[in-house]
């Protein structure tokens, strides 16, 4: 049983990096993730970690330099949000094209303009398509445990990718909560040792990163990048149930919360999750079959599974807290995917809440509930795509 | 560990770090400054490399020309890799895992450097870094297509700065990066040209010998945007110096020292009038703009002598 403390979702997520006590971290502040790489720094400076903190001038360079550390042979750990990410986009692509375990958390904060502080997963969901594993995460506790997870997935032998944990700024990062840490010789253990891979601080055997990959080649590369991600998956899995041994928690590819029965499927990622599962409390309470499907793994995401977690549901509502403008909220799109292969045909509607830090409150998840109630006992759809607590 | 002494026959029976084969074309003065630069390390060197010429024209998978360990991401932050390598290395040395001294070179062109890479090579600089920041300065975009870059000598005719009928090619003279990397105070700063390989090489190896960041400014010639014959490359970085548009200094700690003062200094022209990316300016009508830049030659020389002779009479003055 490890320690129970009352800590900030970003001092769970220093807390982590402590104990993982990565060779190099390079970092920028940015609000929220600021406090992480703050309190990381206190750690450098009193002598609790062995890390090399690279101070950098901006995001770009930070990942840069993230990208050189873990390409000379080491364990690589950074954090960031919102504009720092943006900035690091370039680099998000060459990190996994090159195949380096870089292990960032990503304290999930609007995308400007308007410029805005707040959490949504813009962010996040912008970085989709940058070839990083994702893992999502409800609160401070899951956080924490992703985190040291992800060191793991990133570095398994079948994957060598990046990864990013994401949490939700301020209602996470910035929120006081009570959790439980690891040891830190439990970590140290959990984690293991830094295996390096052809790293450029082999001076006696000399290896290039980064050619120029002309049309003869590139494609393979990008096949086994394809590969390695499927790969993820399964290792994502492996690394839970160790972690479950370990620590006792127990992880999947998501969760499923009242599901079994249900006929009204919510799906939504991160904190709002929690706000919902008490309102699929007290629907149930009036016999109404609600549940919820929290994604945990977004990259690589596993569509299989989540179509038979939903098989049953005749109404799904998915919660996007992000916007693809003229498009569908990017997790409606991940579920409608998931949903096409299964055959159950359910009608599914996407509602876009909780933009820069608008609070997602109970009622909003009656809202939806009730929204999708008379979906189902009518088959009228009034609007398949919607903004859920707008001011019109 | 003994030193090859910097003659051509010791240098001569040293392995050659990177390989002929690429794809640089002849007549580039890039790879004759790389060959110096690693013929004069005496230590293993871990490299990052901008993109640009040099490294696409190196690395044509699955071929590699570099001897070296060598990394590539993308073209504004060979410092800032660079500077994730070396951190890596700090943090391992200090683990035991890594026990050999290893230096770092980061290598990047003008645009990769003065522009797009500006920010990233002052943050690594600021930093303090066991570093050395290696530009070869060709003067423009040339892996593009011969752009203008903030290196672009005053006058030049490039595909962005065209000579046309209205504006006469690039009308702002370059910037001064060797002097703005002086100005970060950092150990070590200096300006060559692979033509005076003995002071290339000799400035290489106090860069490398230096704790902490370096940088050094090689003008490399570049036919294809010069406009000048592939034989050209070697006597055209001798007359940049001969005129005193590109004077060979170094600064040590501060300190300036001018390597070469050309016994007679050479007016400007004799240095842009051989390459075609000039031509238009010696139209009478142009003639103003040879005038400027003749003048900024002159300003900035005489600014070096004078420092120079400050320091000398600084010294003087404690010596008493």
């Amino acid at each position: 049983m490890g320690k129970r403390l009352a800590v900030t979702g970003n001092q769970a997520i220093a807390e982590a990096m402590r104990q993982i006590n990565p060779d190099v971290c390079a970092a920028y502040p940015i609000t929220p993730s600021t406090e992480v790489m703050q309190r990381f720094a206190s750690f450098v400076a009193n002598g609790k970690v062995d890390t090399e903190l690279v101070t950098v001038e901006s995001e770009h360079s930070a990942m840069s330099a993230c990208i050189g550390a873990s390409a000379a042979g080491g364990r690589v750990m950074t954090a960031t949000s919102s504009q720092g990410l943006a900035l690091m986009w370039e680099m998000l692509h060459i990190a996994s094209g090159m195949r380096l375990p870089v292990v960032m958390t990503l304290v999930n904060r609007a995308l400007s303009a308007p410029i805005n502080i707040h959490g949504d997963h813009s962010d996040g969901m912008g970085a989709r398509d940058c070839g990083w594993i994702q893992l999502w995460s409800e609160n401070a506790q899951e956080a924490y445990d992703n985190l040291i997870q992800a060191i793991r997935i990133a570095e398994h032998d079948d994957v060598r990718l990046p990864a990013m944990v994401c949490l939700d700024g301020f209602i996470i990062s910035h929120s006081i909560e009570s959790m439980e840490f690891l040891s830190d010789d439990l970590v140290k253990e959990f984690i293991g040792e830094f295996k390096a891979k052809n790293p450029l601080l082999d001076v006696n055997n000399p290896v290039t990163y980064g050619p120029l990959v002309l049309p003869d080649y590139f494609m393979e590369f990008k096949r086994q990048q394809h590969e390695a991600m499927l790969n993820a998956k399964d290792v994502v899995l492996q690394v839970a149930k160790e972690f479950e041994k370990v620590s006792g928690r127990s992880y999947g590819l998501f969760e499923e919360y009242r599901l079994d029965d249900a006929e009204i499927a919510i799906v939504v990622l991160n904190s709002a999750a929690g706000t919902f599962k008490d309102v699929v409390d007290e629907y149930r309470d009036r016999g109404i079959k609600v549940g919820l499907l929290k994604p945990r793994l977004f990259r690589p995401f596993p569509y299989k599974e989540v179509a038979e977690a939903l098989s049953g549901a005749k109404v799904i509502g998915v919660l996007d807290r992000a916007d693809s403008f003229g498009g569908f909220g990017p997790m409606y799109m991940e579920i409608a995917s998931a949903m096409m292969s299964n055959g159950t045909n359910p009608v599914m509607i996407d509602r876009v809440y909780g933009l820069g830090g608008r609070d997602f409150m109970p009622e909003h998840a009656a809202q939806l509930i009730d929204e999708l109630k008379e979906i189902l006992d009518t088959g009228k759809v009034t609007l398949y795509k919607d903004y859920l607590g707008v001011r019109e | 560990m003994s030193t090859t002494p910097l003659r051509l026959k010791e240098l001569s029976k040293k392995e050659d770090l990177l390989t002929g084969g690429h794809r640089l074309c002849s007549g580039c003065g890039a790879p004759i400054a790389i060959r110096q630069i690693l013929l004069a390390a005496e230590m293993p060197i871990v490299a990052a490399n901008a993109t640009g010429c040099l490294e696409v024209s190196t690395t044509i998978y699955p071929y590699s020309a570099w001897k070296i360990p060598w990394i590539h991401t993308a073209f504004e932050n060979a410092a800032a890799t660079i500077s994730g390598v070396e951190a890596m290395y700090k943090a391992l040395k200090k683990k035991g895992k890594i026990t050999e001294r290893i230096k770092f070179i980061a290598f990047g062109g003008d645009g990769g450097t003065y522009d797009i890479g500006f920010q990233s090579l002052s943050g690594a600089m600021e930093r303090g870094h066991d570093i050395v920041y290696i530009c070869y300065d060709n003067g423009a975009y040339m892996n593009t297509g011969i752009q203008r870059s903030s290196a672009t000598p005053l006058g030049a005719n490039t595909t962005t700065s065209p000579a046309g009928s209205v504006i006469p090619g690039k009308m702002q003279p370059r910037k001064n990066l060797t002097k703005i990397m002086v100005a970060h105070g950092i150990p070590y700063v200096a300006q060559t040209t692979p033509a005076h390989w003995r002071d290339l090489m000799t400035k290489v190896r106090k860069a490398l010998e230096v704790d902490g960041p370096a940088f050094i400014n090689i003008l490399a010639s570049c036919n294809r945007g010069w406009r000048t014959p592939t034989d050209r490359a070697i006597q055209d970085s001798k007359l940049a110096v001969d005129t005193c548009f590109w004077p060979l200094y170094e600064y040590e700690n501060g300190r300036l020292t001018i390597n070469y003062k050309p016994k007679e200094k050479k007016p400007v022209v004799e240095f842009l009038k051989t390459q075609g990316r000039f031509k238009h300016l010696f139209s009478p009508e142009n003639e103003h703009i040879l005038e400027r830049a003749q003048e900024i030659v002159d300003r900035e020389w005489e600014a070096l002598l004078r420092e120079e002779a400050m320091w000398k009479a600084e010294e003087e003055k404690k010596e008493q």
